[in-house]
Order: structure tokens, then sequence, then C-alpha cells
């Protein structure tokens, strides 16, 4: 899906939430679905913009029944006003559209070869790949696709998944451990695997993928709901204010028109967040999917934003996935340059990234220059392995080692050689700052082995975190992170890395302790994972997401899947959530504030005649009561289409603390909402006058 | 000392007075509403009446107990009304008829004291004493005791009780409303108030006319009517009758009674939910109110456009010269914005824009300060609604005080904010669509729709003054503002308990930095911000075609 769709720019991707630009063309595109949505039974699930659908009508037939240019000019635009509340939500459904029909693409008919009483006997037989059951065995070789969702069961293969998450380098799948989950409509490229289906037809991961896209899954949201019920409210009460102003009006000697009246409840009832509120459910939904986040619900989504603690693996999220040399520290009469060296020589044939981490640092610290293998005649390499756990080289008569501190200094002593205290007491000093020593030894001709100093290697974590740490504490989240390593060096990495807490020596019934512990303060959690083991604590945290690369287990139990396998992206999540729930706030704010600049259009043109004072509250000047009550219905239809970008792509969202996003918000859209309905309206007025017949 | 000197001191001293009362009035309340302790008379009520005072109700018994005490009391109050030619201390008062009779019993127990009779000529002793004013007090416990409740459903964690309203009705009146009724009632009586048994006494008045004054029990029952917040005069002339306001000092203590209450409950809030800044903050947007409608209203009535009103130098009609204008404007903008409905000078006679912020202060849904316990309910309602919208703002599901606002609680929230205006504006729109309606006001054009406007609004926010000018004692008056009442008041304390029984049940979030902070000044401002627009704008178009239309030459 990700190829419909241009690569977002990498500061983008990095870091803030945003969406691309609403083309004109997917307007005109939605236009017939939204006429379409006109239908009563779909309207009545928006009270608002049922209630100007109503109005409409309503309109309609006062106008044939006493036509007059302002009688048409204000039914054509309460039309023109549900029409576009309509198209705001048909785009945001294109878009997802879109998506899905490049989906449905490659969910190709595909046929499976059904193994018959695997493992006991080897029989194949041949069947549409809709016809594969949960529990059924299928193999699969090279070229052929994936015929349903499953876990590889035997064999390993290379698959290509760019079907599903647009990354066209191809994957590992192989049976056992966690990389064995693979997905319905990708394509195997190299080797044969067997794979035990997992899904019933139709509910494959792509066919769930699709549905979510299209929304036709969509269910409102609990804080949807919440709002809308504040909505409804709202519109009740503007209902009944304008109901029984006609008898008060009758009394005045103002009846009024009742093309007046239902311009008067339209402009008033909150149409503008009634309009768009479904709109922006479904954009959020849609910028996750741009993200390659496939949320299974709404109420993810909003429970994302809500996140007060979030659980991030070490590896590979807070820290690069592996140790990298940071230092050299020579032993006693041992320059740095001559250790620097030694080290870089026996990193050499090293492919480790810990090996070429040290040839790097040589380099940058030193100036040493990567010595070619070529160029070293009669070099004798000496690599790795997990008995001897160290590496190293022979050239010219000297033999260079480096490895894990304990077989150096076995290497040394066995061979007549020995190790003082000052190297011992480094060894101790970076192992008790969290990074790990690799000593370094050299040996000239047969004599005595020599300790050369320690090259310290520690995790080293990724750029900005720190940054990225200190915002989501503004925001008040909490950060945790979760590691293997033994509790000196979960430290020391938390303290570089600034996250608020760590859980050492993890185990998955550790992470879900701590998740129930959170849960049970009343916090929301938020985590990642790809493991079998990880399901539990996926399933029992109010936002899991699951990684692409994990298990079927995995995905099933959490409730987001990032098709990038990016854990570092549960952040991203987190700021979609919020963008989502403040563009509803600041729209609602904004729509409530617009009544205010709306009654000083529409009262005065009511009552003027019967109450001249009346006419002091017409502030704008608007030319004539049928031109300034035009203009008001003008106004409030356009602002809707006005909004629809901001709607789909989400208020500016910059991670900060509650009071000062409030400030702001409240500032644009508050402040804003006051004013810019006066604005507009005076503008719309300066050419409604103009329309023969209006006045 | 000049007047406006002389208002400038009063305005001062009432709200130095308020201010020391805050933190001492309010912890006390707090107290009185969640120790374990009961005094030995209240054990000795509790055995009689067969109540365990220890055990707490969920919210729907105790709403039950709420609307079932308060049916037998408006049923005794009828029974009462009706028998009282029969009974002693009846001072020969005429039979009252049904529908006033049912009027006044919902009034009083409504805690509104909309007063359809004129009270000399229409109550004995006995009623005064025995019925209204047993009302007065307990109509007014009642109110606190659900925000009592609203309160505890914001403190207690994964419970479904929010309190015990049997409990809660007596030690409020018998340990908050009782010792400082008796306080003030001699500090009344020590001023001029009168406190007697007397019948009618025929007097001379100045230009030689004939005169019926009856004496009474005035002092006891002036002090409770205005604490709390009932506001129905023991004459027909309520506070501006020198037996029931005698002097400018009599005025500012009733002013005092009137708000001391409902401006210390905020500290009571902020002690039961742990944060005395919650308290501070609800406390400042009651206040910001009071003191810009005061000072409106006071501008308002010094503004003067007619001769008449230039002579006396100001809009004096219909006030008390003893009073004058800064003691009567203030008296107007508090009983007004609390739901008391007393008044010691005629609103029907201010300008315009005074009379028609009388009219928006009730419409505001007697929240600044409001009614006893129920001005409380109301703005933390309000609250509820502006958290719920800068709670998205903050990007959060909304969080007041660690509960979540969720559809649930905003059902509650917005059909509380739905009544009031409801009432109001179907009671108005049929009184004037009605020939035989409209046929009561005194006056007409936009100042004879202010006057329904306004009658329909007092009934249904419990504050139960008049604008006067309008005949309401008819059948359907009666019926139509008892109804307006009853609903009133009892339709939002259904939800506000609702509410409290949704809130009591969650488990708190706790708060971080990402929570709205809702005890700055910023939410203060926002808060006010949604009272003015959410509140206000209902209410724009019909108060177009009164005040405003009116005031706007």
């Amino acid at each position: 899906m990700s190829t419909t769709l241009e690569p977002a720019a990498p500061e983008q991707a990095l870091h803030r939430v945003s969406a691309g630009l609403l083309d004109p063309k997917l307007l005109l595109a939605a236009l017939p679905d939204a006429v379409k949505k006109l239908d009563p039974r779909v309207m009545v699930k928006n009270p608002v913009m049922f209630v100007v659908e109503v109005g409409s009508v309503v309109t309609t037939v006062a106008a044939i029944a006493d036509p007059s240019v302002f009688a048409w000019a204000i039914t054509a635009w309460l039309w023109l006003t549900t029409v576009f509340a309509n198209l705001a939500e048909a785009v945001a459904e294109g878009r997802g559209k879109a998506q899905a029909d490049t989906l449905r693409r490659t969910k190709s008919d595909t046929t499976a070869r059904r193994l018959v009483d695997w493992p006991a006997r080897k029989d194949e037989e041949e069947v549409p790949g809709t016809a594969l059951r949960l529990g059924d065995h299928v193999v699969v070789e090279a070229g052929q696709v994936v015929p349903g969702d499953g876990d590889v069961v035997e064999g390993i293969a290379s698959v290509d998944e760019s079907a599903i998450t647009g990354e066209s380098a191809p994957v590992i799948r192989e049976s056992g451990g966690d990389r064995s989950a693979v997905t319905g409509g990708t394509k195997v490229l190299s080797d044969r695997i067997v794979v035990k289906i997992s899904s019933e037809p139709g509910k494959t991961f792509i066919d769930r993928m699709i549905a979510l896209v299209e929304g036709a899954a969509r269910q409102k949201t609990p804080n949807e709901i919440a709002l809308n019920i504040l909505l409804a409210s709202l519109t009740i009460v503007f209902l009944i204010a304008v109901v029984t102003l006609q008898p008060m009006a009758t009394y005045a000697g103002a009846p009024q028109p009742t093309v007046v009246l239902v311009a008067l409840i339209v402009a008033l009832i909150p149409t503008t967040i009634g309009a768009l509120l479904s709109a922006i459910g479904i954009a959020g939904m849609d910028r996750l999917v741009q993200r390659n986040v496939l949320a299974m619900s709404g109420r993810a989504v909003e429970a994302a934003g809500d996140v007060n603690t979030l659980l991030l693996d070490k590896t590979g999220t807070i820290t690069l996935g592996n140790r990298q040399a940071a230092e050299f520290q020579p032993a006693a009469g041992v320059g740095v340059e001559e250790l620097a060296d030694a080290a870089q020589l026996s990193s050499l044939a090293d492919e480790t990234p810990e090996g070429r981490s040290i040839v790097v640092l040589a380099k940058t610290a030193y100036g040493l220059r990567a010595r070619a293998q070529g160029e070293l005649a009669h070099a004798e390499w000496v690599p790795f392995t997990a008995q001897t756990r160290m590496s190293g080289v022979d050239v010219d008569g000297r033999e260079v080692r480096k490895g894990a501190a304990a077989s150096v200094s076995n290497w040394v002593t066995a061979h007549g050689g020995s190790v003082g205290s000052e190297v011992a007491q480094l060894v101790d000093g970076i192992s008790a700052a969290g990074g790990t020593p690799l000593v370094v030894a050299d040996r000239e001709g047969g004599g005595p082995p020599r300790v050369l100093g320690v090259i310290h290697l520690k995790d080293v974590v990724k750029e900005g975190m720190r940054e990225r740490f200190a915002e989501l504490r503004r925001m008040g989240i909490k950060t945790v992170m979760i590691t293997g390593d033994n509790p000196l060096t979960a430290r020391a990495i938390a303290e570089e890395a600034g996250v608020d807490d760590f859980l050492a020596e993890a185990t998955p019934e550790d992470k879900m302790a701590l998740i129930r512990k959170e849960q049970e303060g009343g916090k929301l959690v938020a985590m990642t994972g790809d493991g079998t083991n990880d399901a539990p604590a996926l399933a029992q945290a109010d936002v899991g997401v699951a990684m692409n690369t994990g298990t079927m287990a995995a995905k099933e139990a959490g409730n987001m899947v990032d098709l990038d396998s990016n854990p570092t992206k549960l952040i991203e999540i987190v700021e979609i959530g919020k963008q989502l729930l403040i563009t509803r706030g600041a729209l609602t704010t904004f729509s409530i504030a617009n009544d205010v600049a709306k009654y000083f259009a529409i009262i005065p043109a009511m009552f003027a005649g019967v109450y001249p004072g009346l006419s002091h509250l017409n502030i704008m000047g608007l030319h004539s009561p049928t031109s300034a009550i035009t203009s008001a219905i003008v106004f409030n239809a356009l602002v809707i289409v006005g909004l629809i970008p901001l709607a789909l792509r989400g208020v500016k969202y910059r991670p900060s603390d509650a009071s000062s996003l409030l400030s702001r918000n409240i500032g644009v859209y508050g402040l804003g909402g006051l004013v810019v309905p006066f604005v507009g309206i005076k503008l719309i007025d300066l050419v409604v006058q103009f329309i023969p017949g209006l006045n | 000392m000049s007047a406006t000197l002389a208002g400038w001191l009063q305005a001062v001293a009432l709200v130095g007075a308020l201010a020391l009362c805050y933190r001492p009035l309010g912890d006390y309340i707090a107290r009185l509403l969640t120790t374990a302790k009961h005094l030995r008379a209240e054990k000795a009520l509790y055995r009689l009446v067969g109540v365990d005072g220890d055990a707490d109700q969920r919210w729907p018994v105790y709403l039950r107990s709420v609307l079932a005490f308060s049916a037998l009391s408006v049923l005794f109050l009828y029974g009462l009304i009706r028998l009282q030619t029969h009974l002693l201390l009846s001072l020969g008062v005429p039979e009252m008829e049904a529908h006033q009779a049912w009027n006044t019993a919902i009034s009083f127990t409504a805690n509104t004291n909309w007063q359809s009779y004129s009270g000399e000529s229409a109550m004995g002793h006995l009623v005064q004493m025995a019925g209204l004013a047993v009302q007065n007090f307990v109509s007014a416990a009642v109110g606190i005791a659900v925000v009592a409740a609203l309160i505890r459903g914001f403190t207690r964690n994964r419970t479904d009780r929010v309190g015990n309203f049997w409990v809660d009705l007596t030690r409020i009146s018998l340990r908050l409303l009782l010792p400082i009724a008796i306080v003030f009632a001699l500090v009344l009586a020590a001023n001029g108030v009168v406190q007697n048994f007397h019948g009618f006494h025929e007097v001379t008045t100045l230009t030689g006319g004939q005169q019926a004054v009856p004496g009474g029990p005035v002092a006891s029952q002036e002090v409770i009517k205005l604490l709390g917040t009932n506001g129905g005069g023991f004459y027909n002339a309520n506070s501006a009758h020198p037996f029931e306001n005698p002097t400018g000092f009599t005025n500012l203590v009733e002013i005092f009674l009137i708000l001391v209450i409902a401006f210390s409950l905020p500290r009571t809030f902020g002690r039961m939910v742990g944060d005395h800044r919650q308290g501070y903050a609800i406390v400042a947007v009651m206040g910001l109110f009071w003191v810009a409608s005061a000072v409106l209203i006071t501008f308002f009535e010094h503004q003067h456009g007619g001769t008449a009103l230039q002579a006396a130098g100001a809009a004096m009609e219909g006030k008390e010269q003893r009073l004058g204008i800064a003691g009567s404007s203030l008296f107007a903008a508090s009983t007004t914005l609390t739901s008391t409905g007393a008044v010691n000078s005629f609103h029907d006679s201010y300008t315009p824009f005074g009379g028609g912020l009388t009219i928006f202060n009730m419409m505001l849904g007697e929240i600044a300060p409001g009614g006893t316990g129920s001005g409380l309910y109301g703005m933390l309602i309000l609250a509820i609604v502006a958290v719920f919208v800068a709670g998205l703002m903050v990007g959060r599901t909304p969080e007041y005080l660690g509960k979540k606002l969720g559809g649930r609680e905003m059902k509650f929230a917005s059909l509380y904010i739905l009544t009031t205006p409801t009432i109001v504006l179907i009671g108005a729109g049929t009184a004037i669509a009605l020939p035989g309606e409209r046929a009561g006001m005194l006056n007409s054009g936009a100042h004879g729709f202010s006057e329904v406007l306004y009658a329909f609004t007092s009934a249904a926010n419990n504050n139960g003054s008049a604008f006067g000018g309008i005949t309401v004692n008819t059948a359907w008056y009666d019926t139509a503002l008892g109804l307006a009442m009853v609903f009133g008041r009892f339709l939002p304390m259904v939800f506000v308990l609702a509410l409290a029984g949704s809130l009591a049940r969650q488990q708190p979030v706790p708060a971080s930095a990402g929570t709205l902070p809702t005890h700055k000044p910023l939410f203060v401002g926002l808060l006010s911000g949604v009272v003015l627009i959410v509140v206000g704008l209902t209410y724009f178009p019909a108060l177009a075609l009164g005040p405003i239309a009116e005031g706007l030459h």
C-alpha cells in the first residue's frame, strides 16, 4: 500500500505527524458518494447533519410554496451544507478505498498445494486458496504465493512481503522462533516451506486490512460517542430555542418565515464539527496506515493518545541493534595509538558489527586507515569462535588477540604472560558502567604476551532519543525500558538514554506483571512486541503494537500491527492518537465559538424591523436582512469545505505539556472561531448583496 | 458620605466577610459531610425514623430518598396550607385555592419560593413557621446533600456508594443551617427585624389611609429565607419591607447570608477532593460573574434616561430610599445569581439592561455562586463540559479530577444542561402564544415579554423572584410555573446523582504533565467562557426580544 503513497520526508518520518495535502481531484471523485449519503437512513446516524437535511427538505417545500430568490438561495445552500458534510466523509473514505484497491490487486486467486495427513504422509493435493481451513498444511516453493496466513512449520525461505509492507527487500521466514509467521498474498522467493494455516478464508490478514482501510469495520469510538452526545444535546437546545422563538416573535409583531427559522437553526447547531466528526476519525486511522501501522480498531488509536506509560524494548528501540566500540583504554606503558592499531589489526577480519565498529573507531578517533586484508601478506586470520571467544591475526611473527576479558587473560597466562592489576581495574570499571570490555593483547616472536589495553564496547543510544524521552515526559508519559541485561548495565543505559525507569533481566512474566501494576494504578500502557511469549502482554496492554516480523500469535494479541516492524514508531502512534483528539476538540471549540458572530448577523436581520434598536447589533454592517441571513448560511457551508483539509490532516501537534497545548489551541480555535466568522460573513455579504432579487 | 462611597464600602465589607468565612465554613461543611461520628440527637432521630446512619446508599437509592422526602414534603405542605383555616394561629386568612396551594407547596419544597400569593394576607403564623420555614431549612439541605453525593463521586473509587441521604440531610440541617440561623436571627432581631406573634395592626399611614400590617415571627424566617437561598418573604414586599429589612446594615447582613454558604462550598469541594486549588478555581469563576453582574447592574441603574429618573439622580423607581442604588443593585445581583429570589427592590422597574441582567443571571443556571448546593453542582456540571472540550484539545480522553469523562458521563452532563433551557423556553413560548395568558401582562411590547420570560426563568431555575407586573395567580400560571419548578429542581438532581454514581465507580487516572490542569487561571477563563457561550447563547434570541430590544434605542 505504501507503494501508492509518496514516501514520507525523512524528517517527517522521524518525528512530526502530518499527512499529505488534499488533492482537489479527490473532492470531485468523492462527490457521487457524497450525494449517495443523502439517504436519510444513513444521515440519521449523524444527528447534527440529519437536522440540517430535514431543514433542507422543509425549506425546499417552503420555497416551492412561496418562491423567492432568497428562499431558493437559502434552500440551495442548505442542501450544499449537507452535501459538503457528506463530502468530507466520502473523501476520507475514498483515500482508504484507494489503498484497499491496491491491496485487493495483490490478493490474486491462488491455488494451494495442501498436504494430506502431514507429516505422516507426503501426499499433495491442489485446492483453491479459498478452500483452506484452519490447521491445514500447505507447501510453498520458490515463485509461489503463500495461499493464506500461517506459521512456517518446516524449512526456511526468503519471502517478498512488499505487497503488505511496501518494503521490497525480502525477509527470511523459518520454522520455530519468532520469525515463523507468513502472510497470505506474499511471495516465496527461494527455497521451500511448509506452512500451517492459521486463519479462516476471508479472515486473513489482508482481508482484515482491506476492511480496515475501507472503513467497513469502522465503529464509533468511545470518545466519538461522548462528543456526539454533547453535540446532539446542543442541537436539541438550539432547536428548542428557535422553535419557541416563533411565538415570541409573533407576539413582538414579527412572525418569521419558515425559511428564516430553519436558517437560524442550521446556523446555530454545531454543523462544522458535526460535518467533520466522522472524517476526522477515518483520517486518524488513515494517518496510521500511511505510516504502515494497522490499527485493529479506532478505540486503539484513541487509547494511544491516552497512554501514560510506554514500555520500550531496549534493543532496536532505544539503542542501535549492537554494541559499538566507544573508547580505547591502554594499559600502563602502552600508547593509545599502539592499542588502537593492534585493536584495528585484530578486527580486520571480524565481520561482526562490534568488530567493524572497532575499525571505525580507530579510523575516526586516531586516523588509522583500514588496511585491506590483502595488504598484509602472510597474515593468518583467527576467526571468532564460541569456544575461544577471541579473534585476531598472526602476521610477520606477531600474534594479536582481542576478546572477552577472561578468554584473553587465559591466553596471556597460558603463554607465560601476566595481566596487570590496572588492566583488571579497567575491565571492572567498564563492566560497572554497563559496557562490555574487550581485552587486546599481542605476542612478539613467541615471547610472553603483553596486554595492550581494553576496548570499551557499549550500547549506543540512538540519536535524538534523549530529547524524545524528555518530550514524552513533558507530555506526561512515562517511559520504561525493557531489557534482558543485568540491572547494572540496564541502569547505565537507562541513564544515558534518559528513560524514566527500566526493567532489567525482564522475562515475559515480569513484563506482564509490570503492565498489570501500572493498570491497577489507573494508567494506560502501550508496548511493542513480536514473540509468541509477548502475546499475553500485548493482549493485556491498552495499546499493543505487534511487529509484522513477529509471530501470528503476537499479531493476533496486539491491537495494532506495525508493518515496518519499527518499535520506535510507538511514539508516533501516541502522537497520532493525541492529534486525533485534539482535532476533534479544536473543531468543536471553533464550531461553538462561531455562533456568536452568526447571532450578530441573524438576530438583527430578523427583528430590527419591529425593534429598530436591534439594528445596533448589526455590528458587521451587513447590507440587508436577507443578505445577512444568506451570508451566514453561505459562510456556514463554506467553512465546512474549508476545514476538510484540516480534518483530514489533523491540527498541528507539537509534543508539549497540557497547559501550553491548551492555551495555543484556545487561542487559535477559540478566539479564531470568534473572529473568523465576523470577517467571513462580512466578506460574503459584500458579494451576496449584488444577487439580483435577493434583497 | 456620598452614596457611591457607601456603595463601595458595602461591597468591600461584603467581600471581606465572605473571604473570611471561605476557609473555616468550607472546611466545617467538609468535616460534617465526611466524619463518621453521629451526634446523640442525630442517633436518636435515626432510630426514630428507622435509618441506619452508617450504611451508605447506591446512587439510585440516594435519589429515591431525595425524591421521596421531597414528595412527602410537598404533600405535607399542601395539606397544611389547605387546612390552615381550621388550625391555630391562622390569623383568619382565607382558604387558599387548590392550584395556588399546590404551586406554593412545590415552590417551597423545590427551594424556589415563588409566591403567587401575598405573604401577609394568605399565610397564618403556623404555616409560615411549621410549613414554609421548615422547608426553607430542608430544601436547602437537600441541595447541599446532592452536591455532597456528586463530590463523593469524584473522591470515591470503585464503589457504588455515594453517601447516605438521611444522614446528610440531618447533619446539614442540624449542624450547619440551624446554628447559623439562630445566631443571625438574633443579629437581625437586634437590628429591628420584628419577631413576635402579633396579629394584624391597623395603622394610619402618613397620607391618612388605613392599613392592616401583621406582626409575626419574621426574623427567624428571614434568616433561613436568605441563608438557604430560598427567598420567600414573610411579607409580599419581601426584603423591601421595613419589618424584614429595616436598615442598610441589615441589608448588608442579608446579602451576606445569601452568599455565604454558596461561596464557601467550593472550599468544601477542594477539601474533599484533596486539592484546595480546585476549590479556588471554581470560586474564582463564581466570583467573576458575581462581581461583573453587581458592577454592571449598579452601572445601568445609575444610567437614567427619563425626566423623573434624572430628577432622582438614578433609576430609583421600585427601590427603597433607605437602601439606595448600591444596596439594591448588590442585592439584586446576589439574589438572582443564587436562586434566592428574595428582593429588596423591584426588578420590573430596573432599567432595561439592569433588569435584563437579573434575567440573564438566572439563565446562567444559578451557578455563580448559585443556590445552596445546587450552585456548586451546576458549576461542576459546566466544569465537566469545559473539561471535556478542553481535554480533547490537549489530546487525551478528557478527565476531571482523575475521573474519565466518557459517553455515560457526558450523557448526564448534557441532559443537565438541556433541562432548564428547555423548560424556560417552552414555558415562555407557550405562555406568550396563549391569548389568555398574554393578558396577564401589565406592560405591552418588549417589557411585557420580559415579564413572562422572567417568570419562567425564575421558576425553572428555582430562583423564585418575580419581575412583577404580571398576574400569575391564575390556574394556568400556577400549574405551568409549578411544573417548571418541580422539573427544574428534580430532573437536574436525577442527572447529578446518576453522574455521581458513574464517577464513583471509576478507577482514577493519575495526573501527569499531560493532564489538563483544572486549577489554573486559563481554566478559570475557559470555564467562564463555557458558562457564557454554552448557556448564554441559548437564550440570546429570547433576550433580544425582551430586555435587549427594550434597551437599545
